[in-house]
Order: C-alpha cells, then sequence, then structure tokens
C-alpha cells in the first residue's frame, strides 16, 4: 500500500485579489470610467500624467477601504500616506503607481470561509490598501503596434492581501465568494470577474507536511473566474508536487494560466525582480482617519451576510441551507425582509422566495430588483393560503397571473381566476351529501371499517366542487357525514 | 559607497538609458561624489527619530466623488507621438 506522492504534501495559497471601486470619479481626478466605453474618453491631463498635474484623494475610495476593513474586521489605520511604485510600461502613463506600500489602510483581519460539512474556516487578511488601476494594452488589434487605451488608468482600486491560511482550490474559490459577496453587500465594487473589476492573483507552494520552511513559491495570474481560480491552483499544486518527486527544484516565478488547457505556464522568472524603487508620495497629503470618521462609516453600513445568517438561522428558524440561498444576494435579502412586514409567516415567505420566485427569475434571467411584484404582494399571497382562501396550487396560478397583471391584488386575481376555496359548510354539504347518495356500496363498505374510503369520497367531492372546496374543512365534514351514515 | 560599473548598468536600465564607456567613467565619477555628499548625513544619531516625509502640516486634503469631463478624446491624443483615431500607438510588445 504506497501513500499517494500528492498526500505527501502540504499546500500553501494566498490571494492578493484586486477590486475596482464604484465610485462616480477616479482615484486622484474627475474622470468618470465605465466598462466598454470608447477609448481615450474618459481621460483628463492627470490620468495621462501629463506635467505639472496634481492628484487630489477621492474621499469616497477612502470611505469604501474602509467598509471593507470594518467588513473584514481589520485594524484601520490612524496615519497614512501613499507611495510611488516605480515601473516602466507603456499603460501606465506617469511611469510609477500611486499605491500605499508602508502604511496600508487596513491592517490584520479575517473573513470565515464556508466548507462542506465542516466547520467554517476562518482566512486571515494581512492588509487591504488603496491605487489606482493602469490603462489597457491591446496587442491583437494591430499587426505592427500595440494600441493603448487609458480609460482605466486611474481607476481606484483595493488590493485584498491574505495570509496564505488555504490549502486547495476549494477553499480558495470559497474565500472568492465570500470577498465577492461583501464587496457587493457593502456596494463598493460590482465583483465581475469577466469584465475584470474583480481580479485574482495566486500564490503557490508545496512543502512536505510537518515541515516548518515553506517552499518555493510561484504566482499565477490571468484567472478571470472562480472556477479558474480553482482549476489553476489544482493544477499548479499537481505540477509542483510531481516536479519536486521528479527531483526537480520550484523556481521563483510568475505563471499564466491557460483557461482552455487548464494548465499554466511561464510568464516570466523572478530572477531579475523588479526593483520597484517605492517611495512616498509627494504630491497627495497624508491622510488622518478619525474614530469619528470610521464611526460614521459605520452607521452607513447595511447589516452583513454573516449577522443575516445569524438571524435567520436563530431568530428565524430557518435551515442553513436556506438561510444561505437568501442571504446570496443583499437584494434577495431585502426583498425577504420586505415580505415579512407584511406576513408573519416566515417560513411561507422564505418558502415562496426560494422556489417560485426564485424560480422566475432564473427562468427568465432576470435580478430580484427587475420583479414586477412588490415584496407586499407575495404577502397577500400567503395571506390567502393562510386564510384558507386558495390551496397551494391555487396559490401558485395567482402567482403567474399576478406577474402578468401586477397592479391587480392576489384577492382579485383569485376571484377572476374562480380558485377561491369554498368553505362555506352549507354548500359542502351539499357535494359531501351528493357523493355519498352516489356510492350506497362503498358507505357501506366504510361502515364495515374501510376507513381509507374517506379519501375516495374526498377526490369525489373535490370533482364534484371543480376543486373549489377547502380540502381541511370538507375532509373533516366527508368523515362525520360517513359516520352518521 | 563607490559607485561602481555593475550599478551604473542597473541604474541605466531602470532608467531606460543608454551610455557609452566614456559617459559611464564620468557618471561614476560624479555618482560617487554625491553619494558621498549624502553619506555625511550618517554621522547624525537618528535613532529614536521618526523620518520626515511631508515638508508641511497639511493633511485630509480630499475632494468629493463629483465626475467632471475636462477634455476632450481629440484633445487626449494631441499630444501623442503616434496614435490611430481611437487609441495611443506605440511599438509592439508582449509580457505581463
Amino acid at each position: 500500500m504506497s501513500e499517494s506522492i500528492y498526500d505527501k504534501y502540504e499546500t500553501v495559497i494566498g490571494l492578493e485579489v484586486h477590486t475596482q471601486m464604484l465610485t462616480k470619479s477616479k482615484a486622484y481626478c474627475a474622470d468618470e470610467y465605465e466598462y466598454g466605453a470608447n477609448p481615450n474618453t474618459q481621460v483628463s491631463p492627470i490620468s495621462l500624467g501629463h506635467p505639472g498635474t496634481l492628484p487630489k484623494h477621492n474621499l469616497e475610495v477612502v470611505k469604501y477601504a474602509v467598509k471593507m476593513g470594518l467588513a473584514c474586521n481589520c485594524t484601520i489605520a490612524e496615519w497614512q500616506h501613499y507611495a510611488r511604485k516605480n515601473y516602466f510600461y507603456a499603460d501606465l502613463p506617469k511611469g510609477y503607481q500611486i499605491t500605499q506600500d508602508k502604511t496600508p489602510i487596513c491592517t490584520n483581519g479575517f473573513i470565515e470561509i464556508k466548507l462542506k460539512d465542516k466547520e467554517p474556516k476562518r482566512i486571515g487578511i494581512t492588509r487591504i490598501h488603496m491605487e489606482e488601476d493602469a490603462g489597457k494594452s491591446m496587442h491583437d488589434q494591430d499587426v505592427y503596434n500595440t494600441l493603448i487605451d487609458l480609460n482605466r488608468a486611474g481607476v481606484p482600486l483595493i488590493e485584498i492581501v491574505s495570509e496564505p491560511d488555504m490549502k486547495n482550490g476549494e477553499e480558495a474559490y470559497q474565500y472568492l465568494t465570500e470577498i465577492k459577496q461583501l464587496v457587493k453587500y457593502l456596494d463598493i465594487c460590482d465583483g465581475n470577474m469577466e469584465e475584470g473589476s474583480l481580479r485574482c492573483d495566486a500564490n503557490i507552494s508545496v512543502m512536505l507536511k510537518g515541515s516548518k520552511v515553506f517552499g518555493t513559491k510561484v504566482e499565477v495570474k490571468n484567472m478571470n473566474s472562480f472556477r479558474n481560480v480553482q482549476k489553476a491552483i489544482d493544477y499548479e499544486v499537481k505540477r509542483q508536487i510531481e516536479a519536486i518527486e521528479a527531483g526537480k527544484t520550484i523556481v521563483m516565478e510568475t505563471r499564466s494560466f491557460d483557461a482552455q488547457k487548464g494548465t499554466t505556464f511561464t510568464l516570466r522568472s523572478k530572477e531579475g525582480a523588479a526593483d520597484y524603487r517605492y517611495f512616498p508620495e509627494p504630491d497627495l497629503p497624508p491622510l488622518r482617519v478619525t474614530q469619528a470618521f470610521i464611526d460614521d462609516v459605520k452607521q452607513q453600513m447595511p447589516a452583513l451576510p454573516k449577522a443575516l445568517f445569524h438571524k435567520y438561522t436563530t431568530e428565524f428558524g430557518l435551515n442553513e441551507y436556506d438561510a444561505n440561498v437568501l442571504i446570496e444576494s443583499k437584494e434577495i435579502a431585502n426583498y425577504f425582509e420586505q415580505i415579512l412586514a407584511f406576513t408573519k409567516n416566515i417560513k411561507a415567505a422564505a418558502n415562496w422566495m426560494m422556489t417560485s420566485v426564485k424560480a422566475y427569475l432564473n427562468e427568465q434571467a432576470l435580478h430580484i430588483t427587475d420583479f414586477k411584484l412588490q415584496p407586499k404582494q407575495i404577502a397577500e399571497i400567503i395571506a390567502l393560503i393562510d386564510g384558507g382562501k386558495v390551496s397551494s396550487s391555487a396559490a401558485q396560478k395567482v402567482f403567474a397571473a399576478m406577474i402578468e397583471k401586477p397592479a391587480e391584488s392576489a384577492e382579485n386575481i383569485a376571484q377572476q381566476l374562480n380558485l377561491i376555496q369554498e368553505s362555506n359548510t352549507d354548500e359542502l354539504q351539499k357535494w359531501i351529501d351528493e357523493a355519498i347518495a352516489a356510492n350506497p356500496a362503498k358507505v357501506a363498505e366504510y361502515k364495515a371499517g374501510k376507513q381509507s374510503l374517506v379519501g375516495m369520497f374526498m377526490g369525489d367531492v373535490m370533482k364534484l366542487s371543480k376543486g373549489k372546496a377547502d380540502p381541511k374543512i370538507a375532509s373533516k365534514l366527508v368523515k362525520e357525514t360517513l359516520d352518521k351514515q | 559607497m563607490e559607485i561602481n560599473n555593475e550599478i551604473i548598468d542597473k541604474l541605466a536600465d531602470l532608467a531606460k538609458l543608454d551610455f557609452t564607456e566614456t559617459e559611464k567613467v564620468a557618471l561614476q565619477k560624479d555618482m560617487t561624489q554625491i553619494i558621498s555628499f549624502f553619506e555625511k548625513m550618517n554621522e547624525v544619531n537618528t535613532d529614536n527619530v521618526e523620518p520626515l516625509i511631508f515638508m508641511n502640516s497639511h493633511e485630509n486634503i480630499l475632494r468629493n466623488d463629483e465626475p467632471k469631463h475636462e477634455i476632450t478624446h481629440q484633445e487626449a491624443l494631441l499630444n501623442a507621438p503616434d496614435k490611430d483615431s481611437d487609441y495611443f500607438r506605440v511599438p509592439k510588445f508582449l509580457d505581463k
């Protein structure tokens, strides 16, 4: 029984996540930025790096960074400044990136990730710092030249650097899912990895289990989806272990992910490691973040998914699966809570969200914010069921019809569709008497002890009433009437 | 500290500049002088002294998040040595 070579090793993964801030203007100048806008139309002398221009902080970026820091349980730096990271590249017009080096705005936090059939795991956040994005280089549109679009130059980013706390691709995937959920709840980034508003680089190394010394780390870039991050990591771990087992040495390098092949390949070696010559940015005065400012930002923050999860599973008594689906996005959670303003039936509200509403949105590829029905209308349908006025299956018809006529009340629609249940006992008794009179033989069998025949009589009553008999009251009456025969 | 050829080559590379051998010799001399001038400062004890980063006491000079459109697309490309109707054009390069 030989142990698999992969079981001998322990994997160490840290992630660097860049997220574009959803501010109205750029980090250090007033240009707008919209993904997909015509090239070089969202620029100014500052973002173009013209001589003699002076950058100026965007207050909103500081607020957004503090929000993320608080959401990640970080310490917020009281005093901080920016730094220049110098490198030469055609889409970086100034020749340096404005970033934070020695004084990141947030440090020393953590988030919790959910793992299948395991306790949540805590992943440390080393730091979060503010910086700016570079422009874009297009290599394939012109045969002889590289084309530069500077619209993205100067777009505010926060970089979230994790501790090397992750052990495999699945944990990295869950970590990214949490980060995306947080930035979306906070409304600071749209989290769209395909459009590049959330980007991730992974630092991966392997070492023999129990070793105290980390292996040589390799950086993997260019993964454009969460699944690809997971795949790239799993591939890279396998590659490194196999290389070591074959007696090779892992070299410090940057690799790129090839999504088609599901492999990674060398982008550049770190031997001639870049020398960024960081120094304090003299053009931007330092920043002092007061406790009053932090308190103010805290006030503006919505309830975060973890707090909602706790509330839904304890206070509302929902199961973990349902709670997780409901907190998936802030908008879904908001909608759910708005239904609760009109009904006390929490379970029913959760069920409607989990089944009919979600199914309809998925089918139509709609976002909850585009949903035509108001939360109050869902509560109306719930009230119809709870009041015995419509059956659960009829309620589905009411729901479908309401989407077509969102201006009408649930009860009106139920009436128009003739779905209101008959709970008037006099009406019900007529159908029951008719059903019993038509089946004297079955009545005799019932009297002889075949209790299960109640079901058959109920079926007849439902048929006679064209499905409008309130089943609860009707079945009670059927039994009572049979017993009197 | 002596500035040797290796350091000159590294600095030239970082600054994207090319020098002839004669120029390098001159640079070596100049830069050794500059460095030794700054080394004077090492004579002062700076233990427990916070580095002075900013020359004035300004803090929190911030602007509100209000977008402005300052220049047109044509103006943006006006000073470019090479361009097409949409983009800045640079010699073809890959990597990164």
